[in-house]
Parts: C-alpha cells; structure tokens; sequence
C-alpha cells in the first residue's frame, strides 16, 4: 500500500493493529481486476454485468491502476470496540452497495478506482451559525481522527465488523453551529456521472435517484455513535467505501450510511430519502435494524456474518435490536410504534 | 435450407451439453479465484438463477426456430436443454439454502411460505422436477395424452420464472422487464401456432 502524506502526529499501532501482510497487496488485486475483465468479456452466462460495460474499452488498452489509499494516523477509542472478529480488509473492499457505480456487488471495486478524490469539497449549510466548507485536506485535519470497530448490518441480512476511522458526526455539526430551528439534517452524495457510471446509465445504476440523498433527525445525528468516517483499518476510504468521506450509522441499515458525500444541510422538515422515495414500503425514512420488522421479501431475524472465512464457513446470526446498540440509542425511538416508523 | 443430417444433430446435441456445463466451470473457477467479489454468495446465486432462466428460453425458442427454418431434427433438443435449466434451478436453489441461509431450514420452509417471490420460486422448481422425472421416452410412452397436458406446464414455469426475478431484485428492473418481454413473445408466437388446436380443444370436448 502506498503511504501518503497524513503521517502527522504520533504514529500509534494499537493491539488491534492488522498488519500489512494480513492485508492483500495492492499488486495483486491490480491484477485480479485484469483478470475479471478479461473473463468478463468472455462469459455468456449471466447477462452483461456492469464491469462488462466498464471494462470492455479498457480491455484493448493500458490496464488502468488501482486507487491508492495513504495511511492514517489515529487513536482507537475503547469505548466503540465491537468484540466481533473482524470482517478481512480485502473483502470490506470487494462487496459493497454503491450503486453509482455498477449494482452488482463487486461492480463498485471493478468500476470505482479510477474515482478522483482530491480535490474535494463537503460543504454544511442550512439552519447554521456559519455554513463551513471542508476540502480536501481539512477532512482529515480539521477534527482528531479515532478509531471505531462497529458492527454493519445490511438490509440484504449480511453484516460485516467493520473498524473506520473518523470522528462524531456531532463534532462536525458543531463546527458549523447548529441552530436551534434545525430539526433534521440532510446529506447529499457527489452527482459527477462523468465519474460515475451508474449516473448516465440507468441499467447501471438500478433506477435510483441520482444524487443519492440520505437524512437523519437532529438528536439522530447528534447522538454518539454518529460517525463520519474517512478512513478503514488504517488508511483513507476506497472510492468503493465512499472515499472521501462518508457517514456511518450502525444502528440503522447500511443504505442510510451514505457515501461520498458533499453538502450537509440543517432543516427544519424531514428530508427525502433515496430508497425511500423509490420504494416507501420497503425501506423507511428511520430504517433501524429491527429483527422484528421483516422486509417484505426477506426475513430480518437473522443474517449472515461476513467474517474471515471461506463460502462455507459462514455463519447465520440472531440480528440483535438497533443491531445491538439498544444502549446508546433506544432512547431516541421510546415512545414510537417502529413497526410504522420502520 | 437442406435438412440437418442424423449426425449433425447429434453434434449439436453434444455442444448443447458442453455450452451449458462451460458457465458452471466459469463460476466455480471466479468464486475459487476470488473474481466473483469478496463475497459471491449472491453472485452465485444470481448466475445460476439467470443460467436456469436463460436455458428454460433457449429450451421454447426452440420450436419457433425448428419451425422457421423446418428443421424437425432440432426438436430433440428440447430435452437436454429443458433437464439443463432444471439442473441449474436444482443449484439455484441448493446455493440458497447451504450459502445464504446456511441450512437454517426452520428459516427456509418460513421464507419460502411467507414471501410470495420465493413461493413462486418454488412452484417453478417443482415443476421442472415433475417435467425432468417425466422426460424419459418411457413415461411419455405410459403416460399418453396426459404427458403433453402435463409437460404444457412449461408455459405457466417460464411466466413464474420471469415473475419470480422481476420479484426478487431490489430496483434493478430493467433486465428482469427485458426477461418477461421475451417470455411474451415467446408465448405470443405459441398462441399463433395453437390458436386452431385451442378452437378444438374448447369446442370438443
């Protein structure tokens, strides 16, 4: 992996520290990706995937390398350590949702590495004393950066253990100046579909709404497990995470946890959603994990664990209320019917 | 057009077999290699669904073809490529139970009863069963005029089919639209062919 310039500060390597050679290098996976083009072409079966599209010119020319990620600097905070193994580097970074860049769940490592992060531009406006603009730079400078092992649980019923580095969504809000009339905050992913495949093309990007929109109520927001992450294990996020900067929210769904975001906004009505506007009765605006609450076409009682091993080894765990982190924020939701707030 | 030969059929007979095996090889060689993602068990699931989908259209554009082109012989291919879609549905749905719902089976009779998709799913594997078990010249033979009652099925399989991943995406509908409109024309060109045997059918009996 190559290492960059946020090297400031004291380098700290916790117990948890997963060293390089856990870590799939990154020659190998330039590799993998030629391979998967190369056999994508060729594969009649399954009906063209996105990669196929992505890949068919690149094919004839220069293999293209892969994102280069820099190293961080951080220190882990005790207090947000889940126990769970952790879920391997190398698969973190080759199954994901980010339908702006292919739906298949590879289509995002395949299409994304090429996505230019820097220069960059997270601007928080709205119901605030001083709308703040965050570029490149001050994303990782601005506010201390630390560590957070939490949980993430797919409204598909997979889940991963995930450790990010960042800092409290409140300590970003906070720069700004929420004001007291502010009841909801919106947030906004980048809209680039130059950049982004499954912008210009609707087969690509699954009939979503483009840009994606997320949003949470205030004391959501606010509330200590909020995350905003610009880091994964030790270093800056792939665009297939959402480089550069993204918010993690791991009592809720993954889809409320959107990526590469660029404008936070302070309002005083509910924000639309993304998923929510294309299907309202199966994904709502709150969308905390709730075993109780079944998907219409799927159970949420349980899921499958994403963990170190192979395809066989996996296994189905019990999906625990607000994903286990009933603690931190029941408080929010008392007095609430969630099965129609779901 | 000449009319294919005894041996050239046979050819086909046996490239059909080795097209439809060469995709399994393709998948178990990405998901060993790490090519079908960090973690395939939707991958998996889906290419074999899609396979069985896939080769449940090749079988019924069979007829329209053999007809075009009046060449009889290509009839036989129905059954290898019919018993091939059942083969891959037999996958399809051994990769849901063992990768997604890891044996959970109290989970799996749950699902399958309370989500519509998946009872349609179901339907449409039990079917291709009762039409694979029935596929040998022999049953034909014993079963007589029920057979062709009984493997007309293939109709209501291909519409459950297309229904069934039409149902089962999340927002990528696009393709699976594409899927039943090709199903459509293919039972249009069916309703054309039939439309007098249908009159008798109705007015006989």
């Amino acid at each position: 992996m190559a290492h960059g310039k946020f090297t400031k500060g004291i380098v700290k390597r916790p117990s948890w520290h997963i060293s390089d050679n856990e870590v799939t290098p990154q020659a190998v996976f330039s590799s993998r990706r030629k391979i998967i083009k190369t056999l994508g072409l060729g594969s009649i079966a399954a009906s063209l995937p996105g990669y196929v599209q992505a890949g068919i010119f690149d094919l004839f020319g220069e293999d293209k390398p892969d994102f280069v990620t820099s190293k961080l600097t951080f220190t882990a905070n005790q207090a947000f350590q889940a126990s769970d193994e952790k879920t391997p580097y190398s698969k973190v970074i080759r199954h994901n949702n980010f339908y702006e860049f292919g739906t298949g769940k590879q289509d995002p490592y395949v299409n994304a590495q090429q996505f230019k992060v820097n220069p960059w531009q997270l601007n928080i406006t709205g119901m605030v004393d001083k709308p703040v603009q965050l570029d490149y730079d001050a994303l990782f400078s601005q506010l201390p950066l630390e560590q957070r092992t939490y949980r993430f649980r797919c409204v598909e019923a997979w889940s991963m253990v995930i450790p990010w580095v960042g800092f409290p969504l409140a300590s970003l809000l906070k720069l700004a100046g929420v004001q007291s009339s502010a009841k909801y905050v919106a947030f906004e992913t980048l809209f680039d579909p130059e950049q982004m495949p499954g912008q210009r093309n609707r087969l690509m990007g699954g009939g979503i709404h483009y840009p994606y929109v997320e949003g949470l109520r205030l004391d959501e927001a606010m509330n200590e497990l909020a995350f905003v992450a610009v880091g994964l294990y030790d270093q800056t996020l792939s665009p297939q995470s959402g480089a550069p900067v993204r918010i993690v929210l791991p009592w809720k769904y993954g889809f409320k946890s959107i990526k590469s975001i660029v404008n936070i906004r302070l309002l005083d009505k509910q924000p639309p959603t993304s998923w929510n506007q294309l299907a309202a009765h199966e994904y709502g605006f709150y969308a905390n994990v709730n075993p109780q609450v079944d998907h219409p076409r799927w159970s949420q009682a349980s899921e499958r664990l994403i963990g170190a091993g192979g395809l066989l080894s996996a296994q189905r765990i019990d999906t625990q209320m607000f994903n286990g982190y009933g603690e931190q924020v029941a408080d929010l939701y008392r007095g609430m019917d969630l099965r129609k707030f779901y | 057009m000449m009319r294919i030969s005894y041996r050239t059929a046979a050819i086909i007979r046996l490239l059909v077999h080795v097209s439809a095996c060469l995709p399994l090889i393709w998948l178990f060689l990405a998901v060993n290699s790490g090519q079908a993602g960090g973690d395939p068990v939707q991958y998996i699931i889906h290419f074999l669904g899609k396979g069985a989908l896939n080769l449940l259209v090749l079988t019924l554009l069979i007829t329209p073809i053999a007809r075009g082109w009046k060449q009889g012989q290509l009839m036989q291919l129905r059954r290898p490529l019919g018993l091939w879609s059942f083969a891959y549905a037999c996958c399809h749905l051994a990769a849901f139970i063992s990768l997604d719902l890891l044996f959970a089976w109290q989970l799996v009779g749950e699902e399958i009863v309370k989500r519509p998709y998946l009872l349609v799913g179901a339907t449409v594997w039990l079917i291709l069963l009762a039409l694979a078990v029935t596929s040998f010249k022999a049953a034909q033979r014993r079963m007589g005029k029920r057979w062709q009652q009984l493997h007309n099925l293939v109709y209501l399989a291909i519409v459950l089919g297309g229904i069934h991943y039409y149902w089962s995406v999340k927002s990528e509908i696009i393709e699976p639209s594409i899927y039943l409109g090709i199903i459509l024309l293919l039972l249009l060109f069916r309703a054309k062919i039939y439309k007098h045997k249908w009159r008798h059918f109705f007015v006989w009996r």
